[in-house]
């Protein structure tokens, strides 16, 4: 194997006598080097890359550098998808370097990239080769354990899961319990199912149903992690398993079609269960709820002061291109003014929590100047916004992580949109 | 080599442990099993053993809920085979196991047996020693390192004293280690690579044998009883620093 350099240059012109219009310009500065020739770039990493199912694309790059500005993490750090492939050209082992881990899956390249470089193909194809390998960052590792055992990516007990519904208030259908045609089987996720502040929507979510009226039930105990940020993060096999258990627990039931609490389960629902053997009607909360606003107006009781802005999640936005349902909940809301932040819609800025990196922060800590979270918080900040609001489960735990780690606590609120459709129709605010 | 892994499984403590009816021992009807946590380190230990030197790595384990994922998650790993042991009953003693596995372990041959130093569910740490006691074999427990010296046919291996401190022994192999950390975080097993175990199915199944024993009965199991609580501080801030500065006036506790 040679190694990675270049050919010194072979040839230099340069003529005794050179006159141009008429002035003698001879003498150095008419010098002119033969062109250099890479010669003996090691391209075995690139093929190996672009030789896997998905990692085609990463050939194509011509490093035009469109990217770079739109890159979330590229705005934190030295990680780049254009540097990703001229190192990868110059033979650094993507299946063992750190930037493996740092792309977050946002597809913001992606949207602006002439050639069609695909890292949301590219980065999952390498981390399943690395996975395979063993090669797992510790935290990951325990996400991965935790989920193929207890079915959610915390290791809570699978039985726990329904917990909440506890203390929301409102009767829930627990369909494993009593089983009864619906028409909306609720997906419920495993944030909104276990962290303390995902159990908030999930409860505000019950109630807000409630008031609509909407005949629908959940899994309980037998729902389990969807799984498409497990196999974004590499764990293909995991992902695997979790659908086909998932799609067994759907087809005991019978409804019309699932609602979800977050876009990561809706984009695993619409768009990877089908090849499963799964295809439903999904819906992501938000878009259920929009065309149901002249009764959601009905049941307001209570006007929210509040300037809000809206954080686009990747996989509603970018990945699924739903931009307009959450800000019409939020319009809707009387009292609320919504300011948008520089980076929304198509150019949305990512949280950091895809594609892994919900589960990567200590890792990729000593490869980023900031969180992604910690950034967004400061440009919400920067509008003037009292209230960040989300609509993926992830989110509410970041930003507001975020909130305190820079300095904004009691400045900003971060909430579910449905928290705040919840506090509208006269629930009491959360916290 | 012929390194073989002594394991059983322990309930997670993901679930809520309740007591029996009886007082006696714990309800098994919703708990959940996993491999002891000290026994995957004997695994890992034992694979990177075979890494090195060559050879096959053997686990065992006891019947249990559970115990068919935990063996496919080992030859996932790297484990060559996998031997279930049935009949042996729920809830069996350190002295019963330890029995149980002298029984069976000549018939599937050894140089080297590791096991979890100890276990979390009865805490006894005696499993390794009363096994190499039945086998006559030397033993060495609490260990974080080992290293074969092949020409002599001896383990070199590290264990972990009180305060900090380190000691190596050599060991003749045959012999017994209760591992209490293998070099490395135990490794991952990619669900795919499980799934291909599962499809597989290479697990094996041995009837086991408790020899006669005498023992130990339980009498009371019981929750720890609340000798005191703790006293919780309510209002504002300010008010809460006044109240803890009084509490620690009262106590004599500033000078």
């Amino acid at each position: 194997m040679p190694k990675p350099g270049i050919d010194k240059v072979e040839k230099i012109f340069e003529k005794d006598v050179a006159v141009l219009e008429g002035m003698d310009i001879s003498g150095h500065w008419n010098r002119m080097f033969e062109q250099r020739v890479v010669w003996n770039y090691d391209t075995e990493v690139l093929e190996r890359i672009t030789g896997l199912p998905g990692g085609e694309s990463l050939g194509w790059c011509y490093q035009c550098g469109k990217c770079v500005p739109v890159c979330p993490v590229d705005m934190v750090g030295d990680y780049g998808p254009r540097k990703i492939f001229r190192k990868v050209q110059l033979g650094i082992d993507l299946f063992r370097d750190p930037d493996l881990w740092l792309c977050t899956t946002c597809m913001n390249c992606l949207r602006v990239c002439p050639k069609e470089v695909n890292m949301i193909e590219i980065m999952p194809a390498v981390r399943e080769v690395a996975v395979q390998d063993g090669n797992v960052p510790p935290e990951l590792q325990k996400v991965f354990e935790n989920t193929f055992k207890y079915g959610n990516p915390m290791g809570e007990s699978p039985r726990k899961r329904a917990e909440w519904v506890k203390d929301a208030g409102v009767p829930v259908t627990i369909l494993p319990a009593s089983p009864r045609p619906v028409d909306v089987l609720w997906y419920v996720g495993s944030y909104p199912s276990y962290h303390p502040r995902g159990k908030d929507a999930a409860r505000a979510m019950a109630r807000v149903f409630y008031a609509l009226g909407v005949d629908y039930g959940i899994l309980g105990h037998e729902e389990k992690e969807d799984g498409d940020s497990i196999r974004l993060a590499g764990e293909k096999g995991l992902f695997e398993m979790l659908a086909e258990s998932n799609i067994r627990t759907f087809q005991k039931y019978t409804f019309n079609r699932i609602v979800v609490t977050g876009p990561h389960e809706y984009n695993a629902f619409k768009n990877l269960y089908p090849r499963y053997g799964g295809t439903y009607d999904v819906l992501h909360y938000t878009q259920f709820l929009a065309p149901m606003i002249p009764q959601i107006r009905a049941r307001f009781v209570r006007e929210l002061p509040y300037v809000v802005t809206f954080h686009d999640p990747c996989y509603l936005g970018r990945h699924n291109g739903e931009y307009d349902a959450p800000r019409e909940l939020l319009q809707a809301i009387p009292g609320v003014r919504l300011v948008e932040m520089p980076r929304c819609r198509e150019n949305g800025y990512c949280c950091g929590g895809g594609g892994g990196g919900m589960w990567l922060d200590g890792f990729s800590r000593d490869f980023t100047r900031e969180r992604l979270s910690d950034r967004r918080v400061r440009e919400a900040v920067e509008v003037g916004a009292d209230v960040l609001a989300v609509c993926c489960p992830y989110e509410v735990s970041r930003f507001e992580d975020a909130v305190k780690a820079t300095g904004n606590d009691g400045k900003l609120l971060v909430r579910d949109i449905i928290e705040l459709l919840d506090e509208a129709m006269g629930s009491p605010r959360v916290r | 080599m012929e390194f073989v892994v002594v394991s059983k499984l322990v309930p997670d403590l993901v679930e809520d442990l309740e007591v029996n009816a009886e007082g006696t021992a714990l309800d098994r009807q919703f708990m959940k099993l996993v491999l002891n946590e000290f026994d995957e380190h004997a695994l890992e230990e034992a694979l990177l053993l075979k890494e090195t030197y060559g050879g096959r790595v053997t686990v065992v384990a006891p019947d249990a809920e559970g115990v068919d994922e935990v063996l496919y998650t080992a030859l996932a790993k790297g484990a060559d085979r996998a031997v279930k042991v049935t009949g042996l009953g729920e809830g069996l003693s350190s002295r019963g196991l330890a029995g149980a596995f002298a029984d069976l372990l000549p018939s599937l041959g050894f140089d080297l047996i590791l096991t979890g130093v100890q276990a979390a569910d009865d805490l006894d740490g005696q499993v390794g020693m009363l096994l190499a006691g039945a086998l006559d074999l030397p033993h060495v427990g609490v260990v974080t390192g080992v290293e074969l010296v092949l020409e002599r046919r001896t383990a070199r291996v590290r264990k972990e004293y009180a305060g900090g401190v380190l000691a190596e022994f050599e060991v003749q192999l045959p012999a017994v280690l209760g591992i209490q950390a293998a070099r490395q975080p135990p490794r991952y097993a990619p669900v795919s690579k499980v799934r291909q175990a599962m499809k597989e199915g290479k697990i094996e199944e041995v009837e086991g044998r408790v020899p006669p024993t005498v023992g130990v009965t339980v009498q009371r199991m019981f929750k720890p009883e609340a000798a005191s609580r703790a006293q919780m501080l309510e209002g504002t801030p300010q008010e809460v620093a006044r109240q803890i500065l009084a509490i620690l006036e009262e106590r004599g506790l500033l000078r």
